[in-house]
């Protein structure tokens, strides 16, 4: 008899790997669990304390809606729009600036990759807090921490996509002696624009959602109304402002949708 | 005919849509050994016949006896159970493209192995040794590791074929096996078929519309056109008259 | 093309005017910042047993969550993909997922808070949730465009179901789905640090508390500790996917 043939589909260096992986992410979820309190009590309370709050929630207090929902919402539509305008503003010339095809000087690759991912680690509603601490309580905190926010967001996948263009075209016009402006805006824009245009609408989708609830800290918006009635135990409002936030959130989603669907 | 069929057909129905039948009534009794070629235009329901055998297609009525049983009456486990000994070649090789070569072969003994195991890549190493020896066979040593995504037309229909013959198949299906590749590939993959099926003394079915290369390999040709066989013999036997009758137009024969 | 810029500046010029921007106000808030940035630098650790409790229970609370959101999400996308499933089983699974993508994870929080009380368990679910509603919407979108033929041809073999899962199915959409799945841990450790704010456990409570305070150079430290945090994450991830031999070429911001 012939000697068996073994097979293993992984390779014993890929299957240590894999090992000290489920050993590593095992020791995590370990250490974790046993840190954790869970108070029983609570725990088993949740159901009743679920079921007071919808009891509390209903009906929904529509007649709220034009005098303290509705300005809000629209406002919260202008934070969320103009924080994608700026950071785009702000964005493009950062992702250019960080994309290793483009810029040659390391250094400032490195700035310009340590701004982007210093803006996206801090969340929009910590951006929130710093911006109402320096401006004051409304929009403009909450527009600029959208803004700051979003930079990173859109400058890293600009970046990258600059990185990931055809060098067929960028070689062409380089070599046909054009300025380095031209050879941005007719080389690498073209190739661009595309995910330019998803990343935008992405962006903006995410931003309304994160616009919403800039208002629980102060920074405009509906968040506002809903930290008022929150804090006054005015339930039914709440679920009146809850509804409304999904429902703009919805359709933010169906427009991008048919945006992508058309055009892209 | 032989007197022993291993697979008995008896008034094979399918309507994909009520009141227009695209096998109307066939009636078919396969041999326990041999390469049986079925052509036909298209749309004449070569396609839907083959896959109703392992019921890849729900037939509309009628009854197909395969070893002593009725498989369009078999519930889903005995299907799956009756599936195992019927192996099915795909005109798109229809191989897991992500997965080795191995697994692909492999793939053909999941109706004999647990989901556990199989999920864990558990074989018994009679598989694992078999699986060897058909790459050998289909000329394709050294590739267990290989993606099959990294493989060309030819290679992956070998791969297709060693997946079937893995499962110890009492039966093998091949529905246009060689539609997608080039002349000389099509040749060696029909030629692969044929003496597999005699060595492993299993009927062959083989869906085509190379009607030369269906001369060459089988040892009985089906011509189907309009949902009904209208030419049921050998190879010899098949002359331009008939070629007619099935695929109809005069311009394309020689 | 000028139509859309003239559109676009004067969309701005109103919308800031209704949201009352004006140039004093920034001038003003610039003039602020300034002040700011002078009591934020040098950043200083305050209370470093309390910072460092915060950053460790932003870390459990994302990665249990994300080990939960993510056993969740694989069998939930499976149910909800419509060309597996049968309607009555994937229209459930789908309002499923949608419920859980509806919120942004701070009013998840606060809801949250408010049924099992404050503290990590709260942030834990939370981030569940919003797990579950991304990786399972787009699981369950990139099984849905999977090639049918390859789940057939292993269908044809006589697999029972799970096999066919394992085999025909996942091999096609694992490499996205740990793509999936590593950007929404990174997603879950930003959001740990925030869900804090309003009592779900995390930095983000020691973070709030400073701010109310006044401490600003503590804030100061926090959000670097935080920064430098979720860049570790970031390499992490990335580490993860070598290993796991996925292509690392779908970014994630």
């Amino acid at each position: 008899m012939p000697d068996a043939r073994l097979w293993h589909r992984h390779s014993s260096r890929e299957r240590l790997a894999r090992f000290a992986l489920s050993l590593a992410v095992l020791a995590a979820v370990m250490v974790s669990i046993r840190s954790v309190e869970v108070i029983p009590e609570f725990l088993l309370d949740a159901p009743e304390q679920v079921q007071d709050l919808l009891v509390r929630m209903w009906p929904i207090n529509f007649g709220f809606y034009p005098d303290g929902v509705h300005d809000a919402l629209v406002d919260t539509l202008h934070i969320a729009t103009l924080g994608t305008l700026i950071a785009i503003a702000l964005a493009l010339p950062v992702g250019v600036l960080s994309a290793r095809t483009l810029v040659r000087s390391r250094l400032i690759n490195l700035a310009a990759r340590l701004i982007l991912v210093a803006t996206r680690s801090v969340n929009s509603l910590i951006w929130a807090l710093l911006f109402v601490a320096i401006f004051g309580p409304g929009a403009l905190a909450g527009t600029l921490a959208i803004a700051c926010r979003s930079i990173g967001f859109v400058g890293k996948l600009i970046g990258e996509a600059l990185e990931e263009a055809e060098p067929g075209p960028i070689e062409a016009l380089r070599a046909a002696g054009a300025p380095w402006l031209s050879v941005l805006l007719h080389g690498y824009w073209p190739q661009l624009a595309p995910t330019f245009w998803s990343v935008l609408l992405l962006r903006w989708d995410i931003n309304i959602r994160e616009s919403s609830v800039l208002g629980l800290v102060g920074a405009g918006g509906i968040g506002m109304a809903l930290d008022t009635a929150l804090n006054l135990f005015q339930w039914t409002r709440v679920s009146l402002i809850l509804l409304s936030i999904f429902v703009i959130v919805i359709a933010a989603e169906i427009i991008v949708t048919q945006i992508r669907k058309r055009v892209l | 005919m032989s007197t022993a069929s291993a697979l008995a057909i008896r008034g094979l129905v399918k309507a994909y849509q009520p009141g227009k039948p695209v096998l109307r009534g066939i009636d078919l009794d396969i041999g326990p050994g041999g390469l049986t070629a079925i052509i036909g235009a298209s749309g004449t329901g070569k396609s839907t016949l083959i896959r109703c055998i392992n019921r890849l297609v729900e037939p509309t009525a009628g009854s197909i006896v395969f070893e002593g049983r009725d498989l369009v009456q078999l519930d889903r486990r005995r299907l799956r159970e009756a599936r195992r000994t019927i192996g099915m070649v795909f005109q798109e090789y229809n191989l897991v493209e992500r997965l080795s070569v191995m697994e692909n072969l492999l793939c053909g003994r999941l109706g004999y192995v647990s989901a556990w195991n199989a999920w864990w890549r558990r074989y018994p190493q009679a598989d694992i040794d078999r699986a060897f020896e058909l790459l050998d066979i289909v000329g394709l040593s050294g590739f267990e590791h290989r993606r099959a995504d990294g493989l060309s037309g030819g290679q992956r229909q070998r791969v297709g074929i060693a997946r079937a013959v893995m499962q110890n198949p009492r039966l093998l299906l091949a529905d246009e096996p060689t539609s997608s590749l080039d002349p000389r590939t099509s040749v060696d993959i029909m030629q692969l078929l044929a003496n597999l099926g005699q060595s492993l003394s299993v009927p062959v079915i083989v869906n085509m519309h190379d009607v030369d290369l269906a001369r060459r390999f089988a040892s009985r040709i089906i011509g189907m056109a309009d949902g009904g066989i209208v030419y049921d013999g050998s190879p010899n036997d098949l002359s331009d008259e008939q070629l007619r009758a099935v695929y109809g137009g005069e311009g394309w024969l020689s | 093309m000028l139509v859309g810029w003239i559109a676009l500046a004067t969309y701005v010029v109103m919308a800031g005017a209704r949201l009352d921007f004006s140039i004093e106000r920034f001038v003003v808030g610039l003039d602020n910042a300034q002040r700011f940035l002078d009591r934020m630098f040098p950043p200083e650790i305050l209370q470093a047993d309390s910072m460092v409790r915060g950053l460790v229970e932003s870390l459990e609370i994302s990665v249990l969550a994300s080990c939960a959101g993510i056993a969740l999400s694989l069998p939930l996308g499976v149910l909800a993909a419509r060309n597996l499933m049968p309607a009555w089983v994937s229209w459930p699974a789908r309002a499923l997922i949608a419920l859980c993508r509806s919120f942004h994870p701070v009013i998840v929080a606060i809801l949250f808070v408010k049924a099992v009380g404050f503290g990590a368990l709260a942030g834990i679910l939370t981030l569940t949730v919003a797990s579950v509603g991304f990786i399972g919407k787009l699981f369950a979108e990139a099984i849905e465009e999977i090639s049918l033929k390859q789940v057939e041809a292993v269908r044809a073999t006589g697999a029972p179901f799970a096999s066919v899962l394992a085999y025909g199915v996942l091999p096609q959409v694992m490499s996205r789905f740990v793509g999936f799945a590593t950007y929404q841990v990174d997603s879950n450790l930003r959001n740990s640090t925030m869900v804090g704010i309003v009592g779900a456990g995390g930095i983000g409570s020691t973070l709030f508390a400073a701010f109310q305070r006044f401490d600003y150079s503590f804030v100061c430290a926090i959000l670097l500790a935080i920064i430098a945090m979720i860049m570790v994450g970031e390499t992490l991830a990335r580490l993860v996917r070598s290993i796991l031999g996925i292509d690392a070429r779908r970014s994630d911001a």
